[in-house]
């Protein structure tokens, strides 16, 4: 009985190694392949047999030898994403089922951007989504980092870095204090994507006028109307005086012309004249 | 903040003729948005998201079923729609037909881009996949993947823009 129970051991351990082989895959898949890459699929038993390799994104069929493997050139399985390989063959169907990945470096961005006019100097105002692509067209999903910066005619840049999840990164930037038509850019690797931001004055800012006698009138003219960055507010805009006499109010609208908005009303003693743009008030003239 | 939702969906009929699988509704488990991104999801767009993606399960199902890309043009558009239209070609070059039956997801709206031109959710799914090889059934394969989906809206739904399984 001594001598027995190691030959029961060893007999067991047989009897295992063998029902493992048994159970090991007929087919032999890489765990991940990267899109485009070559590849081979390995197919045990003997005979011949059709190979499918199925997803979403391509379907490849070929006939197969079992016993050896099936090579697939670079470029054949591209689509990025899940796919089974099935071989079928007179004496049954097998599968195993693999990643394939995108490739690691960028090639191309979708890059949204938002809003393309804007008033300078607003906080956060602009916003950008990247979503990071390799050749392929598939959606790299592994982190990477990009880089959104703004740039304006002045040269002055805002940068932040992102680190993209499941391929999608996002910013906010302030617009700049200066008009002009700014730059916003997004950088994956060496994939650049840009937009253009037009960024235009913001309201008038120390709205200021003076008033001197003309006849039987007053002669009103506006400093140079700009916005609290000294952005000269575009030609066109409504500025408003209101003059003010016993209880009688008389309006003029005047578009800035050259920077400046003037304009002639009634000379009351004791008249009272404001300013304005919008919903910005400028100063205000008591007439003697 | 992590709780689950579980939203029973009830899928319209509508949806789901034509389908080989009638009547085998897919199981289907929204959990709460992890939302990056400054904009806020409403509970409206988010439901016209899922309805829109669910019911693009059944046009690619459709679609590489009868080897249609027509009948792909209401639910993908830009990439997703061109891979899924260029697997019809070879599938109809190789005399194949693939049958896809989902049966349960597991999603999630992860990001809202914030000019709200495009939403991205991941989907953890179960599904059959059945190759026909000349009208002769092959195999049947359960998969369970994780797929991120990229949506952007088109005139009156959701389309799929990127639709691709990534490792989990």
């Amino acid at each position: 009985m001594r001598a027995s129970l190691p030959f029961l051991l060893a007999l067991q351990v047989v009897a295992a190694s063998s029902l493992a082989l048994a159970q090991a895959p007929d087919v032999s898949v890489p765990k991940t392949v990267e899109a485009g890459a070559a590849f081979s699929i390995q197919c045990a038993g003997n005979g011949k047999a059709t190979l499918f390799i199925v997803g979403p994104g391509q379907v490849l069929k070929q006939d197969v030898q079992l016993g050896e493997s099936a090579a697939f050139p670079a470029g054949s399985l591209y689509n990025a994403g899940w796919y089974t390989a099935i071989v079928t063959s007179t004496s049954g169907t097998q599968s195993a089922s693999f990643d394939v990945l995108p490739q690691s470096k960028p090639s191309d961005v979708s890059f949204l951007a938002r809003p393309s006019r804007l008033p300078v100097g607003i906080h956060n105002a602009i916003t950008g989504a990247v979503y990071v692509f390799d050749s392929y067209r598939n959606l790299i999903s592994a982190p990477e980092e990009v880089q959104f910066d703004l740039s304006n005619p002045a040269g002055a840049v805002e940068k932040k870095s992102v680190t993209t999840h499941d391929g999608a990164a996002w910013t906010e930037m302030d617009s700049t204090a200066q008009q002009g038509s700014d730059k916003f850019a997004v950088h994956a690797g060496s994939v650049s994507s840009e937009r253009i931001v037009a960024q235009v004055p913001g309201d008038p800012c120390g709205l200021k006028m003076s008033a001197k006698p003309d006849g039987q009138r007053i002669q009103l003219t506006t400093e140079p109307v700009r916005d609290c960055n000294g952005n000269a507010v575009p030609d066109g805009t409504i500025v408003t005086f209101t003059e003010n006499f016993r209880g009688t109010q008389s309006t003029v609208d005047v578009p800035l012309k050259r920077g400046i908005a003037e304009v002639q009303m009634p000379a009351h003693p004791g008249a009272t004249i404001s300013v304005a743009s919008g919903v910005v008030m400028g100063n205000q003239i008591g007439w003697q | 903040m992590m709780k689950t939702f579980k939203i029973a969906f009830a899928i319209s009929t509508a949806l789901l003729a034509g389908t080989l699988f009638a009547g085998a509704q897919p199981t289907v488990r929204v959990e709460q948005a992890a939302l990056s991104g400054p904009r806020v999801l409403q509970d409206q767009t988010r439901s016209a998201v899922i309805r829109d993606y669910l019911r693009s399960w059944q046009s690619f199902d459709a679609a590489l079923d009868q080897n249609r890309p027509d009948l792909l043009n209401a639910d993908f558009v830009g990439s997703a729609k061109e891979k899924l239209a260029n697997t019809i070609k070879e599938q109809e070059a190789l005399g194949v037909r693939t049958q896809y039956h989902d049966r349960s997801h597991d999603l999630r709206i992860v990001f809202y881009s914030p000019e709200g031109m495009s939403v991205e959710l991941t989907d953890n799914v179960e599904y059959d996949v059945q190759v026909v090889d000349h009208d002769k059934t092959t195999t049947t394969q359960r998969v369970s993947a994780r797929y991120i989906v990229v949506l952007t809206p088109a005139e009156v739904r959701w389309r799929v823009r990127v639709f691709q399984a990534v490792p989990e």
